[in-house]
């Protein structure tokens, strides 16, 4: 097993490319160090991108946000503009495993290891937020959705590291939530969750959403029908049951140890409306 | 092959050299001798392996010896003040906080982190504070109480 | 009605040092990291033992070829069954021992082992793992209690046939064994009724959960003798156990117990032990070998899944006047007798006049069941509790004036058989009706529930050894490994007995080599049985002191008391001789007949059963079943609190785990028959941000069979909470619940039927 340090984005790149067996990107290595000791992954080669400048800062930008591969998910919430800004994004990112993960754990590696349950996804979705992908031919941007294609799978070439995640503007009178269902209080993968992005008009009547579904379906899911079924409304509480049916309507989900079908399609509908109630408080809506 | 590595643990230069994937925790354990982080999942679910790195917590079972180059580590030996333990320490042996102490290294280490940051928590902070943190002798009743009492001593 | 409440001589005993709260010896050492368990201890030259395990619920193993992993540069040995030969005599229980740590021809559960390397380091441990072919002819497997014993079930053992049945058993099946308890006529009582209730439930295996991984370093040499270090609750059993199976002799195998990183039961069986020392002694090396976590829930002794069915007679007036239970109990892949101590203590708390439990032990193809915390009990009180609660609701009386006016006494016969002497089970309940958790008001979506719960509490032997050293403080060494803070209370009896301090008294475990033997920390009798013992030996060592004082003087010895920590000349005549200390004597011994020492061998008897109330509360969120625990408070008698702090602290940690397993924790099993939740974060045990404070009450119904008054408490405390908090469900959600654990989608499911 090689070990590297590479200093930059294109020295992690080239090593990447030039390795023939199986190759790992370390960020938090909260799952990657989880699957070495399993044993279900033997790395050839793994590539720690913390040593590389400029990974590991959270820029506030004339657009939005860039958050740096390498950034952990407790500097998340520690960054009050961020904070301020994507209340659900940050929610997301810090309920990640324990206080100790997320000292360790980033969105990047959340996204990149593709858990259908990952924490930090739905939000990312639901804010429309963008993965900046380095290859060695070219940079690109990719929509946090199309990142996971399946159960542990990403749609990244070999040689393909993201380097940053870009969070848009937060557009005004606009507010995010995050919920996620689990049956202790702390520690426990997510068994259905639900991010809300909301924009309203100055009546208060939604303008703009984006409802994403997670643990529900082998990647997170963006439930245009959720969207067009509460555009236009106050979240009166028809707007709320049409809401909670077309996301329970929605779901691909499977019995496992954690939870049945029937348990994720019902909670799916549950969360939905609470998670929709907060993120129309938090964008000035009054219901 | 290995990799050979300088870095501080407890305020002391350290170096050793070990795999490429072994994980600090191990480091610390069997080339250092600080047995006092202990393995209870090595999975980052339990937090007995609760260290400090670079001033945040972590579990040491989820980094790599490999990557702490350069780094400050901070331990459970490296609590208390020569002789003197640490307020709470203290407060864990006068609240009775521990049984079979198995978990205490961690809850220690996790709760310094805590009031390093919050140093006037409420129950529910306390609680959401450790909640990295396993003890199945205790209830956690005790140790909730003495992390109440040393944050209001520490605080003066 | 009211009870009467025991109220014994020793009650008015002034303490001097029992009864307060002094800090642990061992306390700074654990605060600090320097405490050594059972993985902090290395041995010069020691090689890594690691152990390849079925991944199969039920297969025959055709064939083990270890060449390639023997071959592999930095393997020193491989085993399999074949080095380890039945030496057992025909003793069963102990060939049993023997095929769960090491499988004989068939995998019985996924994670039996077949086979162990010993390696210079843990990767090369893991290679020669993955060079060790096995070829495996997969067996149809079960792992439900109640499908193990249909009649089309796959068997496990050709060889069983039930014990404990009338009628002759002729063909092999699953059900080990058949019980019977009780006294009375049940048919009768039950025609007496003027209601009967009827429910079964049941509940999903759940395992002790203790956050340290099993770890033993081996060391046997070639002339026969050995070391163990190793995290255990019992280190003499271990020896003797090791040493049969081994073919070694038991006084030539030392055992050390580490401290040990939590039990409750299932630090007191043998799982890779005898494989450390069979490397070791095929190695010519020290073995040091840690289960992983996955391993510890596959592999170690999970608490019993069980299928029981209740049904209870009473008047209108509320007396029981029958009392029926089916129990049955599955002990994973081996004979246990787990559905008898259910059957024992599923009407204990009861003083009833016609009661009759039948338990059925049962075999599967799941891990050989180990004990956990007054096995068997919690579940037998979540199912008699639930039926006793819905029998008080349905004639419309309260709870706990059911409870009290059915409660045994002195006195009672016992479901089981033995009379009652002083018991606390009234006073119990009278404690919780009378606490200020009772009246608190219940907001929205949440319920109240109470129950009882009962445990015998053993004695068994113990040896303790005091020594004097020559500055006049006192060692007590005791062969009861220390598994929660009882070396403080062993400290504390004998700075009790001795009337000295407690800081003067070191209370240490030393190894196997050093005592006779002592039986495990289990059946809450840690403090129990050796704080009996430590009294013993301290007044022995009394006679002693007093003898020296007697030869110091020249006076004879029933002229020279011991108070105070001195010896004292009493007398006409004596009345101004100055007091001879503890010291004084001890500085002299050398002079008047040698070093000072008080022994005690003993067999303790009586250790007091002990009962428990526990009140909880619980909200539930109805659209998810979702709940937490709002409010709980455990009341149990302990005879006598020796240190108030450890005593409530058995109280809190037994409530946690009861909770837990009412909740959340349950292994989960595929149609494979494989363990899906081998880890911590989908074996779901509590943690801080789950639970409230858990307030405790001690009540002290002395046991007239200690000096002290002391019964057994680590135990009772995990019986009453599956009850309790299902209760409260009950009550939140308007669904009497009757599968356990409690997990949201069970509830939500039985929220939905409810509609």
């Amino acid at each position: 097993m090689q070990f590297a340090q590479p200093s930059s984005v294109k020295e992690a790149v080239t090593l990447l490319v030039k390795e023939k067996g199986n190759s790992y990107i370390l960020a938090g290595g909260t799952d990657l160090l989880v699957k070495m000791k399993s044993g279900s992954v033997e790395p050839d080669l793994i590539v720690d991108i913390k040593g590389i400048k400029g990974l590991g800062e959270i820029k506030k930008t004339a657009s939005g946000f860039l958050i740096g591969a390498a950034v952990p998910c407790a500097a998340l919430a520690e960054n009050a503009a961020l904070a301020k800004a994507w209340p659900g994004v940050v929610e997301g990112a810090s309920l990640i495993g324990s206080k100790q993960v997320q000292g360790r754990c980033t969105i990047a590696g959340n996204l990149c290891n593709a858990s259908p349950a990952a924490d930090s996804v739905p939000a990312l979705i639901a804010a429309g937020a963008k993965a900046v992908v380095v290859g060695p031919k070219a940079t690109r941007k990719m929509a946090i959705e199309d990142v996971a294609i399946g159960v542990g799978r990403n749609a990244l070439k070999k040689g393909e590291i993201i380097s940053g995640i870009e969070l848009p503007k937060k557009l005004p009178r606009s507010g995010d939530a995050y919920l996620r269902f689990i049956p202790r209080t702390e520690m426990d993968i997510a068994v259905v969750s639900c991010a809300i992005n909301l924009t309203l008009d100055a009546k208060g009547a939604i303008t703009k959403a984006r409802v994403v579904l997670g643990a529900v379906a082998i990647t997170a899911l963006l439930v245009k029908g959720a969207a067009k079924a509460i555009i236009g409304s106050k979240l009166d509480a028809a707007t709320l049951d049409k809401l909670a049916a077309v996301c329970s309507a929605a779901c691909k989900p499977i019995d496992d140890k954690r939870g049945t079908k029937e348990f994720r399609v019902e909670v799916a509908g549950v969360l939905a409306r609470r998670v929709a109630k907060i993120a129309y408080a938090r964008a000035g809506g009054k219901i | 092959m290995g990799v050979h590595v300088h870095t501080t643990v407890n305020g002391d230069a350290v170096e050793f050299a070990c795999g490429e994937g072994e994980v600090l925790l191990d480091v610390l354990r069997n080339r250092l001798g600080l047995t006092g982080a202990k393995e209870g999942c090595g999975t980052g679910d339990c937090g007995a392996c609760s260290v400090m790195l670079d001033g945040r917590l972590v579990c040491s079972c989820l980094v790599l010896g490999a990557e702490v180059g350069g780094k400050k580590i901070e331990t459970i030996e490296g609590m208390a003040d020569g002789m003197k333990l640490h307020p709470l320490q203290q407060a864990f042996i006068d609240h009775a906080a521990l049984q079979c102490g198995v978990c205490t290294p961690g809850f220690l280490i996790a709760a310094k982190a805590l009031l390093a940051k919050k140093p006037d928590p409420t129950e529910e902070e306390i609680r959401f504070g450790l909640a990295g943190n396993l003890c199945r002798c205790t209830g956690y009743d005790k140790i909730v109480r003495a992390v109440q009492h040393a944050a209001k001593e520490m605080r003066g | 009605m009211s009870l009467d409440l025991q109220n014994p001589k020793l009650v008015e005993k002034k303490f001097k040092v029992i009864g307060s709260r002094v800090p642990r010896p061992d306390g700074i050492d654990k605060v600090t990291g320097r405490a050594r368990y059972g993985a902090d201890f290395t041995m010069p030259g020691q090689l890594i033992g690691l152990v390849l395990r079925s991944p199969h619920a039920h297969a025959k193993i055709e064939k083990i070829d270890t060449s390639k992993a023997e071959k592999l540069s930095g393997v020193k040995a491989v085993i399999t069954s074949a080095d380890l030969p039945d030496l057992t005599k025909g003793d069963r229980m102990m060939l049993d021992l023997l095929e769960n740590s090491m499988a004989r021809g068939k995998a019985l559960y996924d994670g039996h082992a077949v086979a162990a390397v010993a390696a210079i380091d843990l990767p090369t441990a893991r290679k020669a793992l993955k060079l060790i072919e096995v070829k495996y002819k997969l067996l149809p497997h079960v792992t439900d209690v109640d499908e193990a014993l249909m009649p089309d079930a796959p068997i496990v053992h050709p060889h069983i046939i039930t014990e404990g049945i009338s009628s002759a058993p002729m063909k092999p099946t699953n059900w080990n064994k058949a019980c019977e308890y009780g006294h009375g006529d049940v048919d009768a009582g039950f025609k007496e009724a003027d209601h009967i209730f009827s429910r079964s439930f049941k509940t999903e295996q759940s395992h002790q959960g203790y956050i340290e991984p099993h770890s033993v370093s081996a060391s046997v040499s070639p002339d026969g003798t050995a070391e163990m270090w190793v995290c255990t609750q019992g280190h003499f059993v271990y020896r003797n156990q090791c040493a049969q199976l081994l073919g070694m002799d038991a006084s030539k195998l030392r055992v050390t117990s580490s401290e040990i990183g939590g039990g409750f039961g299932g630090k007191t069986h043998l799982w890779a032990e005898p494989l450390a020392l069979a490397l070791s002694r095929k190695a010519n090396r020290p073995v040091k070998l840690t289960m992983t976590r996955d391993e510890v829930f596959r592999a170690t002794g999970p608490t019993s899944s069980t299928s029981i069915d209740v049904k209870i007679g009473v008047k209108k007036d509320g007396t029981i006047t029958a009392a029926f239970a089916e129990l049955r109990y599955q002990s994973g892949c081996f004979p246990g007798n787990w559905a008898e101590v259910g059957a024992m203590t599923a009407f204990a708390c009861y003083d009833l006049k016609n009661v009759k439990t039948i338990g059925k032990d049962v075999i599967t193809n799941r891990p050989k069941t180990a004990a956990y915390r007054a096995p068997s009990a919690p579940m037998a009180a979540f199912a008699v509790e639930n039926v006793i609660d819905e029998a008080a609701k349905a004639i419309g009386m309260n709870p706990v004036d059911f409870r009290i006016k059915n409660a045994a006494h002195q006195g009672t016969k016992s479901s089981y058989g033995p009379v009652y002497g002083p018991i606390g089970i009234g006073p119990t309940l009278e404690a919780a009706k009378n606490h200020p958790h009772m009246k608190a008001p219940l907001g929205k979506n949440q319920g109240r529930g109470m129950a009882c719960g009962f445990w015998f509490n053993f004695g068994g032997q113990t040896c303790v050894d005091l020594n004097v050293t020559p500055d006049g403080k006192v060692t007590v060494a005791q062969g009861t490994v220390d598994v929660g803070g009882s070396r403080a209370s062993i400290a504390m009896a004998v700075a009790e007995e001795m009337g000295i301090n407690y800081e003067d008294v070191r209370s240490v475990i030393p190894d196997t080599s050093a005592l006779g033997h002592n039986d495990m920390t289990d059946g809450s009798r840690g403090t129990f049985s050796t704080s009996m013992a430590a009294i013993y030996a301290a007044r022995n060592a009394i006679t002693v002191l007093r003898e020296r004082a007697a030869k110091t003087w020249d006076i004879p010895l029933d002229e020279v008391e011991w108070k105070d920590g001195a010896a004292h000349a009493k007398g006409a005549g004596h009345g101004n001789r100055t007091p001879l200390s503890l010291a004084d004597l001890a500085r002299k011994a050398g002079r008047t007949g040698g070093p000072i020492a008080g022994h005690a061998e003993t067999v303790a008897d009586n250790a007091g059963v002990s009962f428990a109330t526990h009140i909880a509360d619980i909200e539930v969120d109805p659209e998810t079943g979702r709940s937490q625990i709002k409010r709980y408070t455990v009341i149990q008698d302990a005879g006598k609190a020796m240190h108030p702090s450890y005593v409530e602290g058995q109280y809190q940690g037994g409530a946690a785990q009861g909770i837990g397993w009412a909740l959340n924790e349950e292994y989960v099993y595929g149609k494979d028959g494989r363990l899906q939740n081998a880890g911590f974060l989908d074996y779901r045990i509590p943690v801080c941000s789950d639970l409230p404070f858990i307030d405790t009450q001690i009540l002290e119904i002395p046991n007239p069979n200690h000096p002290y008054g002391v019964r057994g408490v680590g135990e009772t405390s995990i019986v009453p909470p599956l009850a309790a908090v299902s209760i409260a469900m009950t009550n939140a959600t308007g669904v009497r619940q009757t599968h356990l654990p409690m997990s949201p989608p069970r509830v939500l499911k039985s929220l939905k039927g409810k509609k």
